[in-house]
C-alpha cells in the first residue's frame, strides 16, 4: 500500500486501515466484501466489513467525497436523518503505483432497508404510499433547513421501519447544496418535480419488472409526494389569522404540529393595530415531538412513530394502574422495567437481528390486540410476547444489514447493474399477518 | 425554441450587501448556444438557476420568447436541465427510459414513439431501443440520459457545469458532443462553466461574468481579440495575457528601452500618465541579443512539442512582473537567460490605469 495514502476521518477508526486501499473496489477480495445484493449506482458502490459495522465504500473524485462527506457531517448537526460519514480516503495507488480513485466511506444505517427490499414478490400500493409519504417527510425537513437535493428518489433513501409507517434517510448528498437564506419556492419546487418523475421511473422500472401489484398506478403514487409534502409543509410553515377572541387556535395549531411529531421552537405572532386579528406562523420547527419526549421520561431512542406508540402504551399503563397523580418520569421507569425491558429481554438472541426492539414492541402491541380480540378478552403481556415471538418473529427475515446502494444518474457511467432484486419475505406485504396468527 | 432575454435581471440573497447578479441585460437568440462564464462566486450559476426558476428574481425580468417567465414554477418553464441526475433504469428499454417522462406528462403513445424514435436518430441510438441499459456502453447510457431531456422537446437547454466530474480526456470527447448535438438540434442552450477553455471551444457566443456584473458578451474571437477591459483580457486565454504597468511616452508606451507606439486618440483617452498594456503570449519577439525592448530573465522553458512557453521575470518600476511569452520549440533560450522582447505590430491592447476599460480598438504598433 503506498505510504502516502490520506484518510480524512473524524471518527479515526483504526479499522480502516486494514481494508485493502491498494486494491480497485472492483477487485475487492471476497473475504472484505459484505454479501449484500447490489442495485445500479452512479458510481461504483460496495459494501465491506468494518470493525463491528459494514461500510459502504463508494468511488468518486476526491472533490465530490470531500463535498458529500462534509455535507452529511453538516446534515447530521442539522439533526436531519442521513447516512453517518465516516471518512473520506485520497492518494490511493495500487501495488505499481497506478493512481486509483478517492472514495467515500459511510456507516450503513442498521435496520434501514432500501424500498426494493421492502417487498417480497409484487409492491402493493399502501407500502408504495407509505414509502412516497416517508420520504415527503424527509424532504420536507431537509428543505426547512434550507438543503436543495437536486436527486430526490427513492433510490436515493433508505427506510426504517417505524410503527407501521416508515421513516426516510438520506443516504446520498452529492447533488445537495445547502442555502444559509432558506430555498426559493423555484428550488422547492424544482426537488418536488424530480422526486415526483424519478419515483415514477423507480415505479415504472418495477412494473417492467413484473415487480409491482397489478392495481398499482406508478403516476398516481408519484403524485402522491405532492400532495404529502405540500400539506404537511403548508402545515409547518404556513400563516394562519384569526379573531383575537379565538386565541386556543395558537394551542391548537401547536397540538397539530406536535400529532404530526413537530415541536414549535419559534412562534411569530402578530396582532393588527386595532388587536382585533392575530396572525400566527411557525418561524422555527423541530422533528421528533415524541422522540423526544420518550428519550426524556425513559432514555429510549427510537422512531418517531415508535416514540409515539410507546408512549401511548405509557400513558394508558399510566392510567390503568391508576397513577395519573404520580410523577410523569416515575411512572415512565417503572413502565420501562415492568413493561417494555421484560418484552426485549424476552426475545431470544438470535432473533435480535430481525427488528429494532421498540419496532418489536409495536408489532407485539398490535398482535396483542389481535389476540384480545380473537379471544375476546384481555391478553396478558406474557402470553402475547410468546405468541407474537413463536408465530411472527420468527418467521421474519433479519433486517439488521439488507442493503443496497443508491441508484442514480449515470453521469459518469460507471453503474453497476445487478437486476437480480432482493428476494426477501415481508409479511407486511402479504396481507395482514394477523389473518395468519 | 426560444430566445432567452435577461432584463436588468438582479438576485440580490437575503442578507447580502451586494448583488449575486446586478442588473444583468443579457439577449440569447434562438438556436443559439451561450457560455456563461467568470470565476466562482462571479453569480454565473446563479444567473442560470434564476432562468430556471430555481431562484428569485428580484428586480428586472426574464423571458423565454415573448413570454415573461418570471414568476413562473420551474415545470412550467418548458425548459430541460440537460444531465441532471438522470437515473437508467435497469428494466426499462432504452425506449422506455427515454420517454417514460411523456407518460407521466400524458402524451399520447403514438407521439410518445414518435418523439422517442427521433430523438434516438439524432443520438445514434436508434439500434439499441429495444435493448436494457446494461447492455450499453458509457457513452451510449450518457446519450440516452440526453435522449430522456430531448424528447421533452423543451425551448431551452441548462448545462450547469456538466463536465466537471469528469475526467480530462472524456471532458473533452463530451465537450464536443454536446456542441456538436446542440447544433444539430438548434435548441437554444445556455451553459455555464469556470473554465475558459470549454467556453472558447463550445459556445457561439460567451458572457463574460465578474462579481455579478457582465463585463462582456461576443463570439469568441472578439472576447479574445478585443477584450473590453483588464478583467476579460486576463480572464480568457491560456496562458493568460500579460498585463502590467506601463508609463505613457511621447508618441507611444514604454516597454523596457523601447517606445511602442501608439495611435494619438488611445493616448489621449487615458485619464492618467500611465496605462494597463496587454500583449498575448504569442504576440511578442523574443530575441537574445541585446537590443530595444524589455529584458526578461528566463526562470523556466515548457516545451509542448512545435512550439514552448517562456516563463520569465522583470523588473518594471522596481516590481518583479512575471512574464510568458511563446517560443519556438526548437530554439528557444534557457533558464537563467536574458532575453529581449517586444510586442509583435498590431497586437498591442491598451486599457486605462484606473478603471481597466479598454482605450481605443487595436492598437498598431511597431
Amino acid at each position: 500500500m503506498s505510504g502516502s495514502l490520506s484518510i480524512t476521518s473524524a471518527m479515526a477508526d483504526p479499522a480502516l486501515l486494514d481494508l485493502p486501499w491498494d486494491v480497485p473496489l472492483e477487485a475487492w477480495p471476497n473475504d472484505t466484501i459484505a454479501a449484500l445484493p447490489k442495485g445500479i449506482s452512479r458510481h461504483l458502490v460496495r459494501f465491506a466489513h468494518l470493525g463491528g459495522h459494514v461500510a459502504a465504500i463508494k468511488e468518486t473524485t476526491a472533490e465530490m467525497a470531500k463535498g458529500e462527506y462534509e455535507m452529511l457531517r453538516t446534515l447530521q448537526r442539522l439533526e436531519i436523518p442521513c447516512v453517518d460519514p465516516i471518512a473520506v480516503i485520497t492518494n490511493r495507488t495500487d501495488a505499481e503505483g497506478e493512481e486509483l480513485k478517492p472514495v467515500l466511506v459511510t456507516r450503513h444505517l442498521r435496520f434501514s432497508l432500501p424500498y426494493r427490499a421492502l417487498f417480497s414478490q409484487t409492491l402493493r400500493p399502501d407500502t408504495a404510499t407509505r414509502l412516497v409519504d416517508a420520504l415527503a417527510v424527509l424532504l420536507v425537513r431537509l428543505h426547512i433547513v434550507g438543503f436543495f437535493w437536486g436527486d430526490v428518489s427513492l433510490s436515493n433513501t433508505l427506510f426504517r421501519r417505524d410503527a407501521g409507517a416508515f421513516a426516510a434517510y438520506l443516504v446520498d448528498a452529492e447533488t445537495g447544496k445547502l442555502y444559509e437564506g432558506g430555498l426559493s419556492n423555484g428550488q422547492r419546487e424544482n426537488d418536488l418535480e424530480i422526486a415526483r418523475v424519478n419515483i415514477a421511473g423507480e415505479l415504472l422500472d418495477l412494473e417492467a419488472g413484473g415487480r409491482v401489484a397489478d392495481e398499482l398506478d406508478p403516476v398516481r403514487i408519484s403524485d402522491g409526494i405532492v400532495t404529502a409534502y405540500r400539506s404537511l409543509w403548508a402545515e409547518l410553515t404556513g400563516a394562519e389569522s384569526f379573531a383575537s377572541a379565538e386565541r386556543w387556535r395558537i394551542n391548537e395549531r401547536v397540538n397539530r404540529l406536535n400529532e404530526l411529531g413537530f415541536d414549535i421552537e419559534e412562534l411569530a405572532i402578530r396582532t393588527d393595530d386595532a388587536g382585533t386579528t392575530v396572525r400566527i406562523q411557525p418561524k422555527v420547527v423541530d422533528a421528533g415531538h415524541h422522540q423526544r419526549r420518550l428519550l426524556r421520561l425513559t432514555g429510549l431512542d427510537a422512531g418517531e412513530n415508535q416514540a409515539r406508540r410507546l408512549l401511548n402504551d405509557l400513558d394508558s399503563y399510566r392510567a390503568a394502574y391508576g397513577k395519573e397523580s404520580l410523577d410523569e418520569e416515575m411512572v415512565a421507569h417503572e413502565w420501562l422495567m415492568r413493561v417494555f425491558e421484560p418484552v426485549v429481554r424476552a426475545i431470544p438472541v438470535e432473533l435480535r437481528g430481525k427488528l429494532e426492539p421498540a419496532e418489536v414492541f409495536h408489532q407485539l402491541l398490535d398482535h396483542r390486540w389481535f389476540l384480545a380480540q380473537r379471544a375476546g378478552h384481555d391478553i396478558p403481556l406474557a402470553e402475547a410476547v410468546t405468541s407474537y415471538i413463536n408465530t411472527v418473529l420468527r418467521h421474519r427475515r433479519d433486517e439488521a444489514t439488507i442493503i443496497d446502494p443508491p441508484t442514480g444518474a449515470i453521469t459518469t457511467a460507471i453503474p453497476t447493474i445487478d437486476t437480480a432484486a432482493v428476494a426477501v419475505v415481508d409479511p407486511d406485504d402479504e396481507g395482514d399477518w394477523r389473518l395468519k396468527v | 425554441m426560444a430566445s432567452v432575454t435577461f432584463d436588468k435581471a438582479t438576485r440580490l440573497y437575503p442578507g447580502g450587501t451586494r448583488p449575486a447578479v446586478d442588473q444583468l441585460d443579457l439577449e440569447v437568440a434562438d438556436g443559439e448556444f451561450l457560455v456563461l462564464v467568470g470565476p466562482s462566486g462571479c453569480g454565473k450559476s446563479t444567473s442560470l438557476r434564476m432562468l430556471a426558476g430555481l431562484e428569485e428574481v428580484n428586480d428586472g425580468n426574464i423571458f423565454i420568447g415573448d413570454r415573461n417567465v418570471t414568476d413562473v414554477p420551474p415545470k412550467d418553464r418548458d425548459i430541460a436541465m440537460v444531465f441532471q441526475n438522470y437515473a437508467l433504469y435497469p428494466h426499462m428499454t432504452v425506449a422506455e427510459n427515454m420517454g417514460f417522462a411523456l407518460k407521466i406528462q400524458g402524451v399520447a403513445k403514438d407521439e410518445r414513439a414518435a418523439r422517442v424514435l427521433e430523438a434516438a436518430k439524432l443520438l445514434d441510438l436508434e439500434p439499441y431501443l429495444n435493448r436494457k441499459p446494461k447492455a450499453l456502453s458509457g457513452g451510449q447510457r450518457q446519450r440516452v440520459a440526453m435522449g430522456r431531456a430531448i424528447v421533452r422537446q423543451p425551448q431551452v437547454f441548462l448545462m450547469d457545469e456538466p463536465l466537471s466530474n469528469l475526467d480530462a480526456k472524456l471532458r473533452v470527447q463530451t465537450r464536443t458532443q454536446i456542441a456538436s448535438l446542440q447544433r444539430r438540434l438548434g435548441v437554444t442552450t445556455v451553459y455555464v462553466t469556470h473554465d475558459q477553455t470549454e467556453a472558447l471551444t463550445m459556445g457561439d457566443r460567451i458572457a463574460v461574468l465578474k462579481d455579478g456584473i457582465l463585463q462582456q458578451v461576443g463570439t469568441p474571437r472578439d472576447l479574445y481579440e478585443q477584450p473590453q477591459n483588464v478583467f476579460v483580457a486576463g480572464f480568457i486565454g491560456s496562458p493568460a495575457m500579460n498585463l502590467f504597468h506601463a508609463d505613457l511616452a511621447d508618441g507611444g508606451i514604454k516597454f523596457g528601452t523601447a517606445v511602442v507606439p501608439i495611435e494619438r486618440d488611445v493616448i489621449d483617452h487615458a485619464t492618467g500618465s500611465a496605462v494597463t498594456v496587454g500583449v498575448r503570449p504569442e504576440d511578442i519577439q523574443v530575441s537574445t541579443t541585446q537590443g530595444e525592448g524589455l529584458a526578461v530573465t528566463v526562470d523556466l522553458v515548457e516545451e509542448l512539442g512545435a512550439d514552448g512557453y517562456l516563463y520569465g521575470h522583470s523588473e518594471i518600476e522596481g516590481k518583479r512582473t512575471d512574464i510568458v511569452a511563446r517560443v519556438d520549440g526548437r530554439t528557444h533560450p534557457f533558464a537563467g537567460d536574458t532575453v529581449y522582447l517586444t510586442p509583435a505590430p498590431h497586437h498591442v491592447h491598451v486599457f486605462d490605469a484606473e478603471s481597466g476599460e479598454r482605450l481605443g480598438h487595436r492598437v498598431v504598433a511597431g
